[in-house]
């Protein structure tokens, strides 16, 4: 089997369709766990550090949000986007825009959940040292994530392998148009429709490729991480 | 004219859930002194004095610091005033330095290294500003506690057992560093298991029993002609219960 041959050549023999799915997989994916991370992080530590009422039920639906299905996101994004939906004003469906919705909302239960576990792993004694220390909120809340830094970043590693290795969502709220919404995941399935194994298989590989790169490039990271802590 | 106490507690009760855990009528706390609290495990020592660092709100009563009347949100100028060293260090990850200079890094301190440093100095640990916090001995991990509360200039420093578990060297070395500090003014709240620290170093001694304040004596009297027969019972080192 010379798969792995024939995803090398799709990379460099200077396909540029094949680039261009790459590119996009990553930006689309990329920006969703940038604008999850903003919100998920703090959101995060928040339910994590503090009481307040409803805090279980909170708790509760972002448990239950880990375990979303793709694809029942991508039709309540399908919905909220379509042209008689409340946001169809916006123009953004069969968009990356759409896309990158989609996976916010999958990746975003994924980094607020993990975020809350690793700031709740803390001391709590170390919090109320810190706070004994004279640090404000804010600071609290930051030297807390600082605390958890390593495992704050297994959220973030853990969010982006649920929306990179994602088909459903973007799939239905993207269309997967060629040169314009097709990712590494719905050019998979197209692919293997079409009986075309070569190049499915050779896309997957790319895709376990980049995912693998990304993971060791974050494992590098946590290392660092890790040593800063001693 | 006697100058304003640095606390006045009116009417404080601190209850966890049902249970009344704090009770004290009225209590004052003057600058610059160290006053010691002694008394059994549960009696509501920690209690006061996290009530004291502003970390919990009683469920009644008025606490006034330094002349304000504190509400349940305590302006951060005023929480920065007062520190406490716990029983366990609970230290940052990083050096010894970043520990101790962390408080001075919260207040935007320009010199924060070379203040602790010489904090460092001061506990007899500047050997040790580079190592890992997490590889210090008990000992050294609540020197560098008290480094780092000391550092930023407490105007009350409260100290909750610090020398429990600790060794007869590492005990002195404390006891020293929180007497140089009391004699510099700092006022200081001791929370202690052994009567003996609180006679070496303290200048009024509380006994402390159910939440509440049994007897509350300049340290002299406190040991030698105590009123309650529960203080006395505790002095010849009795159960309580």
């Amino acid at each position: 089997m010379n798969y792995w041959q024939e995803a090398i050549n799709l990379l460099v023999g200077g396909n540029s369709d094949v680039w261009a799915i790459i590119i996009l997989s990553l930006q689309v994916s990329g920006l969703a766990l940038v604008v999850s991370s903003i919100i998920g992080v703090p959101l995060g530590s928040l339910i994590g550090l503090h009481t307040f009422p409803g805090r279980q039920l909170v708790i509760a639906l972002v448990y239950t949000g880990m375990g979303f299905p793709p694809v029942v996101i991508g039709l309540a994004v399908f919905l909220l986007l379509s042209r008689s939906g409340p946001l169809g004003f916006l123009g953004w469906l069969f968009t990356p825009s759409a896309m990158v919705l989609a996976q916010v909302i999958l990746a975003l239960p994924l980094v607020i959940g993990f975020t809350m576990a690793a700031v709740l792993a803390v001391d709590p004694a170390l919090r109320i040292q810190i706070r004994a220390l004279g640090a404000s909120p804010t600071q609290t809340t930051l030297a807390i994530l600082w605390e958890a830094r390593v495992g704050v970043l297994v959220a973030l590693i853990a969010g982006f392998g649920g929306i990179i290795s994602e088909v459903g969502a973007v799939m239905l709220v993207g269309g997967n148009i060629q040169g314009s919404t097709r990712v590494l995941t719905t050019a998979i399935v197209l692919e293997t429709r079409k009986g075309a194994f070569d190049v499915a298989i050779a896309l997957a590989l790319v895709l376990l490729g980049i995912t693998f790169v990304i993971n060791l490039a974050m494992l590098q990271l946590q290392g660092t991480l890790l040593k800063a802590k001693q | 004219m006697k100058a304003q106490p640095i606390y006045q507690l009116e009417a404080i009760q601190q209850r966890y859930g049902e249970r009344l855990v704090l009770d004290i009528p009225s209590l004052q706390i003057e600058r610059g002194e160290l006053l010691a609290l002694v008394g059994p495990s549960g009696a509501g020592k920690s209690t006061l004095l996290r009530i004291l660092n502003f970390l919990e709100t009683p469920v009644q009563g008025q606490v006034r610091f330094a002349g304000h009347v504190l509400g349940s949100r305590v302006p951060l100028a005023l929480q920065r005033r007062v520190t406490t060293v716990f029983q366990r260090p609970a230290l940052l990850s990083g050096s010894v330095l970043d520990n101790v200079a962390y408080g001075l890094r919260l207040r935007r301190h320009p010199e924060a290294r070379e203040r602790a440093r010489e904090a460092l100095t001061e506990v007899g640990l500047a050997h040790l500003a580079r190592a890992a916090a997490h590889t210090l001995s008990g000992g050294e991990a609540q020197r560098v506690a008290l480094a780092r509360a000391l550092v930023i200039a407490p105007e009350v420093l409260l100290l909750d057992e610090p020398t429990a578990n600790l060794d007869p060297a590492n005990i002195a070395a404390i006891e020293r560093t929180v007497a140089e500090a009391h004699r510099r003014g700092t006022t200081i709240i001791l929370v202690t298991h052994n009567i003996f620290q609180a006679r070496r170093l303290a200048q009024r001694v509380a006994l402390m029993l159910d939440g509440r304040i049994i007897e509350l004596a300049p340290t002299e009297i406190f040991f030698e002609a105590p009123r309650d027969p529960r203080t006395t019972a505790f002095i010849k080192g009795d159960m309580l219960y």
